[in-house]
């Protein structure tokens, strides 16, 4: 006897819960049970559980009986022949759905050729283990798994062509691939997803070799005459948007080119490239500070009458200017009202990014590498038929990390290439190996890849024997051109006085602790003080009573706060850091007083 | 001491001299001990060297690499140790009481041979009445319990009932004991009503009653080393354990710093520390210079108790108020400052960092003296 839950509430009880569920499932395959029913008993407790709600993940297979899979030859005739659909085979029972728990008590093979009499289900294809971007990774099943993963986190950080409406759209941080290619190996999810209506890659003739040292520790060479020719070359799109707000007392923002009466106005050359209405004309080339939509706002604070009259007139600036070490061309202006009926301008930006030393690039095989050198075309290493790759990928990164799938990929995208079709590396149905060889002697090459090459640069014949082929490779969103940071001189923060931090700040790269006892291990002791005199400040001190005296620049002159102007007033040479914990000990009360010393 | 070596005393250590005296040729005993103080010298670290900072980072670099580790005895009992970066913590906090307390202990001459090794290693172990008994029967008219001892227990620790009634006697006050045959007969002193509850409880007392062997010693397990036969024990008692006529003193240590201080002295608490902390670092086959843990143990124990590397310990001796403050609870060291006015006299080099000011450490340390004719004003 066991119980019987329907999406969780008790309804009843059966005497064989076995042959319950032989009813239900039968009854569902044959259509009188809807499809979305799945059931499954839990044998610990005896209950016989009926889902038939929503929120359950489920996914189809094909049903076993007697150890014969119900989808025959006939159906996938037909069904590429689109006599029937989905659906209709759906509906004969042949495949179904199931959800977690119906899973459990089904015995799903793996492929037709395991098939027992004991299973119940047949996986559609072994590729439904992994996930849709997993599945993009050509050979996948040569392929250590967790670089595996790695290589599908990949594909989706590359650049490609995401949307072809993308000249109406008003995305934040989007790159546009100027020429992406549909790869030569590809798998059955390449087709599936219509990846190459948006591809997110470009063949290239890769070549597996050092390179000077340059492409050491993952590194690769670039071949300078492909970037000129196109070779991932990317555009970069990012909004500057603005919004008229409403503040009380009917007060509001003004998209305009700012009076010079205006609280913070920065300077007629700033506000340059605005055209009446107060934004960029399109096509601008802009740069780093220049306002791309000016904008003033309202006072902050109306205290006084007097402040109040004037209000109408002193505005506060508060335009929108292009960051540090920004750049780029006016592509898009758009003048809009947003959902509170306030005006709103977006402003898009576009930037053409060249593949430069420092850009992030890597195969589907998750081999990524960062360009270590762009290599004159001339100079690059050629093959006997005249080919110069147009990247250098280091031998090193291979052998730990065992991404064979990689240099299948290499042997398969130069078959081809040279036989002009494609190749299919569907993971576990993929062209075998063999295969590839084959044809690739056929083609005229060594069937294993190699090709005779020589040095660009002196002309003589490299004694090894290059491994050279065709590969999808991906430029990853990842550029220099958005990372890059230095600084000499630079903000600060108002509190501590000193350097602000991070990028988006032109902030300083911190000398923490542990670098600092470097310094002392090093017995650096003046260097170390010079290192953290970023916030060094001069304080005059009292000599009367050890607190911070006061420095009137005015009259000239020093007294002490607490003593007067009759005692002894001496100027210390303090971290600004230090002042501050001083003035915080006052607050709290306690006296921190100085006793000074000469030091020499 | 030969004679020419006596100048040499005070600049060499008394461990080179003997060195010297035995291996070099009488003629030229001079000149080599010239050429090994210059040499000594020379190898010697420079003043104003950060000696501590090196350290720290000497041993903080590969302890990164360190793994959280528990090490497991294979065999009989499950036994494991602390290891790894756990027991490093453990040692220089100066806890009290350590995590997996362990004794090695070596033994004398004819008994370190493996004959009847394990009989030896019972007699270490702690017994309690709990232990022995296979059964109990309480009987409540008659306010009695009677225990019956598994007959192979007691042949393993070599005690009859007679014993364990002879030595657990005088530490159950409620009742008293008689052995009789096989069992011990446990009757309740006290008779009125509560007493069926103080029966109970009895029971249960005279479980963890003390029978024989050392207490503090859990579990015991013979290993073999090389050629001889030691005792590794979870637990520690090294008083006890020294005491016994079995035990080659000299050798057996105890992995609780604080009983080694207690017992041998702060001296050898030093050395444990040392060996503790090294031995650590060696299984994890990592490379730290011995000189670097030396250190750490001498700041440990200059002042003749174990003070731990922590806000309560050698932080805590800090000079500078600065300093203090900047390691942990600064608040609470900013008041108390406050409360007795210390003064901070910048000596070291956590507070000149804060004030942005040369440390006396390296470069910092000189200043420049002169001497010389002050030029006389005209």
């Amino acid at each position: 006897m066991s119980e019987v839950f329907v999406n969780g509430q008790f309804a009843g009880t059966v005497e064989d819960p076995r042959e319950f569920m032989e009813k239900v499932r039968s009854e569902r395959r044959k259509g009188g049970v809807s499809q979305i029913v799945n059931v499954h008993w839990f044998e610990p407790l005896d209950r016989v559980m009926v889902e038939c709600g929503r929120g359950r993940v489920r996914r189809p297979l094909v049903v076993v009986k007697d150890g014969i899979p119900l989808l025959t030859e006939k159906h996938i005739k037909q069904l590429q022949k689109d006599e029937i659909s989905w659906n209709d085979v759906v509906a004969q029972g042949v495949i179904e759905y199931l959800d977690a728990g119906e899973e459990e008590n089904c015995l799903i093979a793996f492929s037709e050729s395991e098939l027992t009499a004991q299973h119940t289900h047949l996986e559609i294809s072994p590729l439904v283990m992994l996930g849709l971007c997993t599945s993009l990774v050509p050979y996948g099943d040569y392929i250590q798994s967790a670089r595996l993963i790695i290589g599908a986190r990949n594909l989706k950080q590359s650049i490609g062509f995401y949307a072809s409406n993308f000249p109406v759209r008003m995305d934040m941080d989007v790159n546009i691939l100027h020429t992406a290619q549909a790869p030569i190996v590809q798998s059955i999810m390449h087709d599936l997803s219509d990846y190459n209506a948006h591809p997110s890659g470009q063949n290239i003739v890769v070549a597996v070799m050092s390179f000077k040292g340059y492409n050491i520790e993952d590194a690769v060479i670039l071949n300078k005459g492909s970037i000129e020719r196109g070779f991932a070359r990317s555009t970069y799109f990012r909004p500057a948007v603005a919004e008229e707000l409403r503040y009380s007392g009917g007060l509001m923002d003004e998209v305009s080119i700012p009076q010079k009466e205006a609280k913070g106005y920065k300077s007629e050359r700033d506000y340059r490239l605005l055209e009446d209405d107060g934004i960029v004309f399109p096509e601008a080339a802009i740069k780093e500070e220049d306002v791309v939509i000016g904008k003033t706002s309202p006072p902050r604070f109306l205290s006084s009458l007097e402040e109040y009259s004037l209000a109408s007139n002193i505005r506060r600036e508060s335009s929108l200017a292009l960051k540090h070490g920004e750049q780029g061309v006016v592509d898009f202006v758009l003048v809009t009202e947003n959902e509170e009926g306030n005006k709103l301008v977006q402003v898009r930006l576009r930037d053409q990014r060249i593949p430069e030393i420092g850009d992030k690039f890597t195969s589907r095989h998750g081999q990524k590498g960062i360009t270590g050198l762009i290599v004159q075309e001339t100079d690059m290493p050629f093959t006997a038929s005249g080919i110069i790759p147009d990247l250098i990928f280091t031998p090193h990164g291979i052998p730990s990390r065992m991404t064979i799938s990689h240099l299948i990929e290499l042997v398969g995208g130069k078959t081809g290439a040279l036989a002009g079709r494609l190749i299919d590396g569907t993971t576990f149905d993929a062209e075998p190996e063999e295969a590839l060889r084959k044809e690739l002697k056929r083609l005229g090459f060594r069937e294993n890849g190699t090709e005779t090459m020589y040095n660009g640069m002196t002309g003589e014949q490299y004694e090894a024997k290059i491994f050279v082929g065709t590969m999808y490779y991906l430029k990853l969103k990842h550029m220099v051109a958005n990372k890059i940071h230095s600084r000499a001189r630079g903000p600060i923060q108002l509190l501590t006085r000193q350097p602000t931090e991070g990028r988006a700040k032109e902030g300083g790269l911190r000398l923490g602790e542990m670098e600092k006892d470097t310094f002392v291990a090093h017995g650096a002791s003046l260097l170390l003080k010079e290192r953290f005199d970023s916030d060094r400040t001069i304080v005059p001190v009292c000599e009367g009573c050890g607190i911070i005296a006061i420095h009137d620049a005015i009259k000239n002159k020093r007294y002490c706060p607490i003593c007067g102007d009759n005692v002894e007033v001496s100027d210390i040479e303090v971290s600004y850091a230090f002042k501050l914990i001083l003035d915080e000990f006052k607050s709290l009360g306690i006296y921190p007083k100085l006793m000074l010393k000469n030091k020499y | 001491m030969h004679k020419e070596l006596e100048k040499f005393e005070g600049l060499l250590p008394l461990k080179l001299l003997r060195e010297i005296e035995e291996l070099a040729p009488q003629s030229k005993i001079k000149k080599v001990a010239e050429r090994v103080l210059e040499e000594y010298t020379a190898a010697r670290v420079d003043p104003g060297e950060a000696v501590g900072l090196v350290g720290a980072e000497s041993i903080g670099e590969p302890g990164t690499q360190m793994t959280l580790n528990t090490f497991h005895y294979a065999g009989v009992a499950e036994m494991n140790v602390t290891m790894g970066l756990p027991r490093i913590i453990e040692i220089l906090d100066g806890r009290k009481n350590p995590a997996t307390p362990m004794m090695e202990i070596y033994l004398k001459s004819p008994y370190d041979k493996g004959k009847d090794i394990k009989e030896i290693a019972l007699q270490v172990k702690e017994v309690k009445v709990g232990e022995l008994v296979s059964e109990y029967s309480m009987n409540i008219s008659e306010l009695k319990i009677e225990l019956k001892l598994s007959a192979e227990k007691c042949r393993e620790f070599g005690l009859t009932p007679s014993i364990v009634v002879r030595n657990a006697e005088k530490l159950v006050k409620e009742g008293t004991m008689k052995a009789e045959g096989d069992t011990i007969v446990l009757k309740l002193k006290k008779r009125d009503e509560t007493s069926m509850n103080d029966l109970y409880k009895l029971k249960e007392k005279v479980k963890g009653v003390y029978v024989s062997g050392v207490k503090g010693i859990f579990q015991v397990l013979p290993v073999k080393r090389k050629e001889e036969f030691l005792i590794i024990t979870s637990g520690t008692n090294l008083k006890k354990v020294l005491d016994l006529e079995f035990v080659d003193a000299t050798r057996t240590v105890s992995n609780d710093i604080h009983e080694v201080a207690e017992v041998l002295g702060i001296e050898a608490a030093r050395q444990a520390i040392i060996d503790e902390v090294f031995k650590v670092i060696e299984t994890q086959g990592l490379n730290v210079d011995i000189r670097h843990i030396m250190l750490v143990a001498d700041t440990m124990c200059t002042s003749g108790e174990i003070k731990g590397i922590t806000r309560y310990g050698v932080v805590s001796e800090k000079a500078s108020v600065l300093a203090r403050a900047s390691f942990e609870t600064p608040i609470k060291h900013i008041i108390n400052a406050a409360l007795t006015g210390e003064v901070d006299k910048l000596n070291s080099v956590v507070e000149n960092v804060m004030l942005n000011q040369p440390v006396p450490i390296g470069t910092g340390l000189p200043g420049l003296v002169m001497k010389g004719k002050v030029a006389k004003a005209k």
